[in-house]
């Protein structure tokens, strides 16, 4: 590989090529299954994880005959995602078919919407290390997932489990206004949290919720016009579709800076070999013959409806960082961090209601995401409540036991979930804060090393550090620091 | 549009309709006879006509998102030519 990446420090990234530097432009085309009960055209379930072939209708094994008719909520999630994301709602809008031959599509066909899609343009803004982003909205409309082929069971067949087919999907087209790996890290990060913020999308990738498609071209620094582009199907990771921009750019340049040309095709990313390559099969595959569906009307939408359904949208993201910016004097980092998930924010909230904000950020930044991640549990499933955390933070501000302390008590809560007031008690770890008793300690502790209390006075500033771990030893790390501190420099003077 | 050989074979690839390479010259000739008939209606000026999706003037009658079908596994399986009591079974499909 000729070309390196370059990160220059306004964070742009560009590959370096022997001929000069190349941009890399993104769009993604994200597929975010609809939470819903049922499917988009057909009453069965949509709940993952069934026995195969449970899940599915005569309308969803395409018997003669069937006919689809539209879930009504599932339209009222479209409009909702595409109000969270600032876009036009078309009143109008038509189902198409998609025509493809594949053994998980019964139908021969997917109903989507081609021309006049439910939601047009609108925007996206992405939290970066540099600042915030916008990027485009092309549009986004709604269609049917496939079945899903398992090629692992017998080595001579394909086994096809139809429960995923029918189920809705919100196909979300970026503009192409994506320029690196992490932009696209970012973008599919914060529109997973504006979905699940809003309840249209679980945005569970290990599940299939979410995926996307990646658009990529690449272009000389300095040219306007676009390069020819290549999609890239199979990328169901972040870190996978961040590799796969990294490769796929990378070959472009080199074809480019060699004299031949990019073909428009769709890849396939090899994970294991951490490379694209051509999928053949997939030649005849833009010959989709699209053509609207003569067993759905087109859809109306009252305004009415996309009235109310504004009307009720939650506060999202971008509208809660502002508020926690503005209410608990976070900063912008943190506030990103706080709002990315909802349950994160809500916990923060309840933790807030009853104590101290800066413990709080930092309890939570700290050791509750460090539990977290080394349990690899979710915020909502911890052992350690917003209620408990703020039982702990509260023992630390009104001095009951130090933060030091305070750390020793969060270990056996993040085990238990016991409530840090009886660990406290039960373990004797309330801080000593009673001055009579502090001087007692500090009496003796003097009066054991008067060696040492002579060579202090006369100078030995370093032994007042001596001294004060000896008061904690004798106090089994109870004794208030800062009490002790003030007594000891009195005794000492 | 005249349709020649190539054409056809690639709408039969695409259909997957597999056809008698002594049928192609005759069907070609047909299919050219019908794309020049309704060709015809490529005189008419449509630049200011939105494209009809649907000649009838009712709403799209919907559902309420609640589940009423599924669970009839062995319905749905019977007419496939290979199955077992799960899944459909077809040939190898792998990239």
């Amino acid at each position: 590989m000729v070309g390196k990446i370059m990160n220059k420090q306004n964070g742009k990234y560009l590959i370096k090529g022997e001929k000069g530097n190349w941009e890399v432009i993104i769009g993604l085309e994200v597929h975010a299954q609809v939470i819903s009960k049922s499917k988009l055209f057909s009453g069965s379930s949509t709940k993952f994880g069934a026995e195969p072939n449970t899940q599915v209708s005569l309308v969803d094994s395409a018997f003669p005959g069937m006919l689809p008719v539209i879930n009504e909520y599932c339209v009222q999630q479209a409009i909702k995602t595409g109000l969270g994301l600032n876009a036009k709602i078309n009143h109008y809008s038509v189902f198409d078919r998609k025509n493809y031959f594949y053994a998980d599509l019964p139908q021969g066909y997917q109903i989507s919407q081609y021309k006049n899609p439910i939601v047009g343009e609108g925007n996206i803004t992405l939290d970066l290390p540099e600042g915030t982003k916008n990027v485009g909205i092309e549009r986004l409309h709604l269609e049917q997932d496939a079945g899903k082929s398992i090629h692992d069971i017998d080595p001579n067949n394909t086994y096809v489990d139809l429960n995923r087919s029918g189920v809705a999907l919100m196909e979300i087209v970026s503009k192409p206004d994506l320029r690196s790996p992490d932009e696209v890290n970012a973008y599919i990060k914060k529109l997973r949290s504006i979905m699940r913020y809003l309840g249209t999308c679980d945005g569970n990738m290990q599940e299939g919720s979410l995926r996307a498609d990646v658009n990529i071209s690449v272009r000389k620094v300095g040219d306007k016009k676009l390069g020819t582009r290549c999609e890239i199907k199979n990328v169901n990771s972040i870190k996978f579709m961040q590799m796969a921009i990294a490769y796929e750019a990378q070959r472009q340049v080199e074809l480019l800076e060699s004299g031949k040309s990019v073909d428009q095709e769709t890849r396939l990313f090899d994970t294991k070999k951490n490379e694209t390559r051509s999928m053949r099969s997939k030649e005849d595959a833009h010959d989709y013959r699209y053509f609207p569906d003569p067993d759905l009307l087109p859809l109306n939408l009252d305004k009415k409806l996309i009235e109310k359904i504004k009307k009720n949208l939650p506060e999202l993201p971008d509208q809660k960082k502002e508020r926690f910016i503005k209410n608990y004097a976070l900063n912008t980092y943190e506030a990103n961090v706080l709002v990315s998930e909802k349950e994160i924010s809500d916990y923060f909230e309840e933790v807030v209601e009853t104590s101290d904000i800066k413990l709080a950020k930092n309890w939570i930044m700290g050791d509750l995401f460090a539990s977290l991640n080394e349990k690899n549990i979710s915020i909502s499933q911890s052992p350690v409540t917003a209620k408990i955390m703020a039982q702990l933070i509260n023992s630390i501000s009104s001095g009951i036991i130090s933060g030091r302390t305070a750390k020793e008590v969060f270990e056996i809560m993040k085990e238990t979930g016991e409530e840090p007031n009886k660990i406290i008690e039960s373990k004797g770890l309330q801080q000593k804060s009673d001055p009579k008793e502090l001087e007692e300690i500090i009496d003796k502790i003097l009066n054991n090393n008067k060696d040492k209390v002579e060579q202090y006075k006369s100078g030995k500033d370093k032994l007042f550090g001596f001294f004060v771990g000896q008061v904690m030893k004798e106090s089994e790390g109870k004794a208030n620091p800062k009490l002790v501190n003030e007594i000891l420099i009195k005794k000492l003077k | 549009m005249s349709i020649d050989k190539d054409k056809i074979k690639h709408i039969s690839q695409l259909a997957r309709i597999s056809l008698d390479s002594k049928k192609t010259d005759a069907l070609a000739k047909d299919l050219s006879s019908i794309f020049k008939f309704i060709e015809q209606l490529n005189e008419i000026n449509t630049d200011k006509t939105e494209p009809l999706s649907s000649i009838l003037n009712e709403p799209l009658r919907s559902r309420e998102d609640v589940i009423n079908d599924g669970k009839i596994r062995e319905k749905v399986l019977k007419n496939s030519p290979q199955k077992n009591e799960e899944f459909f079974i077809v040939p190898k499909v792998i990239e």
